[in-house]
């Protein structure tokens, strides 16, 4: 037996998106064993419930993380309104749904981008964002912010989505089908790309059920969980089907992702077609007094909202679960017996928001 | 499989203008609902304090006598909710963001001379009525009681 060492990983590392650190216990160039620690950018977000209102909470939900913020707000949003019992407008619940998918084809083709560079395709990784900068510009003409988009409230969001505003949005979508089509070639079908993913990093589905995996990462090893079947927001009028691969390696969570990304654009077009008129936001009266918990699909996966209300402007409690969480043991058992040079392709298939995880 | 997957994308970059634009050289083209900062019509503000209770971040600050509306433009996060919160409307976003700066500052915006006289002339008359007001109350107390006075040495 060879001797093993232990090489530590991050926080600051060139291939990693965010700060996390891993103690790779190594054996030649094979990793037996990884042990994460985070903690480098906790920021305890949690906490200032007992400073700040619940209205003012749902800015800072918000921010939480750079990524899926619309999600974060969006769900401490819903657990709010489910305690007050305030019944959101119908075309409230759209809008969200349209900002939500938008999120999601900005993440997905951002993690697209974070991949190429990952397995060292500068030129790929350029192409997903020029492609994402067009739904950026979209997301920043509706809301008013390219990632923070600050339209939810307690009882429904503060802008509309004009027909004009609904055009632009439609002709970004036809440009991000049509160029994500091309990417989708390289992504998939390229030799040096699958050389790269084909076979690296195999979770079962067994090892993602008992592991908890959440997201596109539990998706790409066969388990067709996907908290947007609950049918919340406008999710219950539209069609979908979860995306799933029978893979388990960063093959299969590629496709997933890259077939999450033509879903996004199809429930866009669908909400667009299906949006009634009406009110933006219902009329909220009063302080939360109960508690109540929600689960919702971020981009990275299943997120979970748990808030208190004891009758005041200030909660008693609020908690997020966030998916990176969940899938952090997921990545430790990938990372065994995965090559040292595959290390930053396995962290980056997660799509890791460590910003997230720690709040 | 394929190879050269990439190069129908590759060549026809070689061949378009750049997706880029070499700001500062050539100005950011801002959408009309970008949140950049905040603005405040000073004169129209009433120093009520709605904005500073709504601010997430305890930016603002107001005094009510020397008529000033203060904002750490560092500090704002520019979610916009002191702009739906004032009942006057006098506070806007409006695109362009802020300006970076050597030091964080505050940025003071005072009333005018003449608004803020008024406001002052204004302050002065109802503190007159409510002196008024008070000293009616008084004279009003002080002859109920002489009634009640009255009234007792009636009953014996
Ligand atoms: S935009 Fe938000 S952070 Fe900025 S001053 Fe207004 S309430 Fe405060
Ligand atoms: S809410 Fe409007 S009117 Fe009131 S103090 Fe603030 S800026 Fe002035």
């Amino acid at each position: 037996m060879s001797k093993r060492s232990v090489i530590p990983y991050g926080p600051q590392h060139p291939v990693l998106p965010e700060p996390i650190h891993l103690d790779l216990v190594i054996e030649d160039e094979k990793i037996v064993e990884a042990i994460p620690s985070i903690g480098f950018i906790h920021r305890g977000l949690e906490s200032l419930t007992d400073k700040r209102d619940f209205n003012q909470m749902a800015y800072v939900a918000e921010r939480i993380c750079g990524i899926c913020s619309f999600g974060h707000g969006y769900g401490y949003c819903e657990t709010v309104e489910h305690i007050m019992n305030v019944e959101v407008p119908d075309r409230a619940k759209f809008l969200r749904t349209i900002w939500f998918e938008l999120s999601r084809l900005h993440s997905h083709l951002l993690w697209a981008g974070l991949m190429a560079d990952a397995f060292g395709f500068e030129n790929l990784f350029y192409q997903c964002w020029r492609v994402r900068e067009k739904v950026l510009d979209a997301i920043e003409l509706t809301t008013g912010g390219r990632v923070i988009f600050s339209v939810n409230k307690v009882g429904g969001v503060l802008k509309d989505i004009t027909p004009e505003m609904q055009k632009m949005i439609l002709e970004t979508l036809d440009f991000v089908e049509a160029e994500t089509k091309v990417l989708k070639k390289t992504f998939m079908n390229d030799y040096s790309v699958q050389s790269r993913m084909k076979g690296v990093g195999v979770l079962t589905k067994e090892q993602a059920k008992a592991l908890g995996c959440a997201g596109p990462f539990a998706r790409a090893s066969g388990i067709a969980t996907d908290m947007r079947m609950r049918g919340y927001a406008a999710y219950g009028e539209l069609d979908m089907e979860p995306i799933i691969s029978n893979d388990g390696d960063c093959y299969g969570r590629c496709e997933v992702r890259i077939g999450e990304i033509f879903q996004s654009i199809d429930l866009i077009r669908q909400a667009i077609a299906k949006i009634p008129d009406g009110e933006l936001a219902a009329v909220v009266k009063g302080n939360p007094n109960g508690e109540y918990f929600t689960r919702i699909e971020q981009p990275r996966g299943e997120a979970d909202y748990y808030v208190r209300g004891n009758g005041t402007p200030n909660l008693d409690r609020m908690r997020v679960r966030t998916p990176t969480f969940a899938n952090l043991a997921g990545l430790c058992e990938t990372l065994k017996g995965a090559d040292y040079a595959d290390i930053g392709i396995l962290v980056v298939t997660i799509d890791p928001c460590i910003s997230c995880t720690e709040r | 499989m394929g190879v050269m997957t990439f190069a129908g994308t590759a060549l026809k970059n070689l061949f378009s203008k750049p997706v880029t634009t070499s700001y500062p050289a050539e100005p950011a083209e801002y959408k009309e609902r970008t949140r950049g900062h905040i603005e405040i019509e000073i004169d129209q503000c009433i120093s009520c304090g709605m904005c500073t209770r709504a601010c997430p971040c305890g930016t603002l600050s107001i005094d009510k006598i020397k008529g000033t509306w203060t904002i750490n433009r560092f500090d704002c996060i520019a979610c916009g909710f002191c702009v739906e919160k004032c009942p006057k409307k006098c506070l806007t976003m409006v695109a362009g963001y802020q300006e970076p700066g050597g030091e964080k500052g505050e940025v003071t915006y005072t009333k005018s001379p003449e608004v803020l006289a008024e406001e002052a002339r204004k302050r002065e008359e109802m503190a007159k009525k409510a002196a008024e007001a008070k000293k009616a109350m008084e004279a009003k107390k002080a002859a109920e009681a002489a009634a009640a006075a009255a009234g007792e040495k009636k009953d014996n």
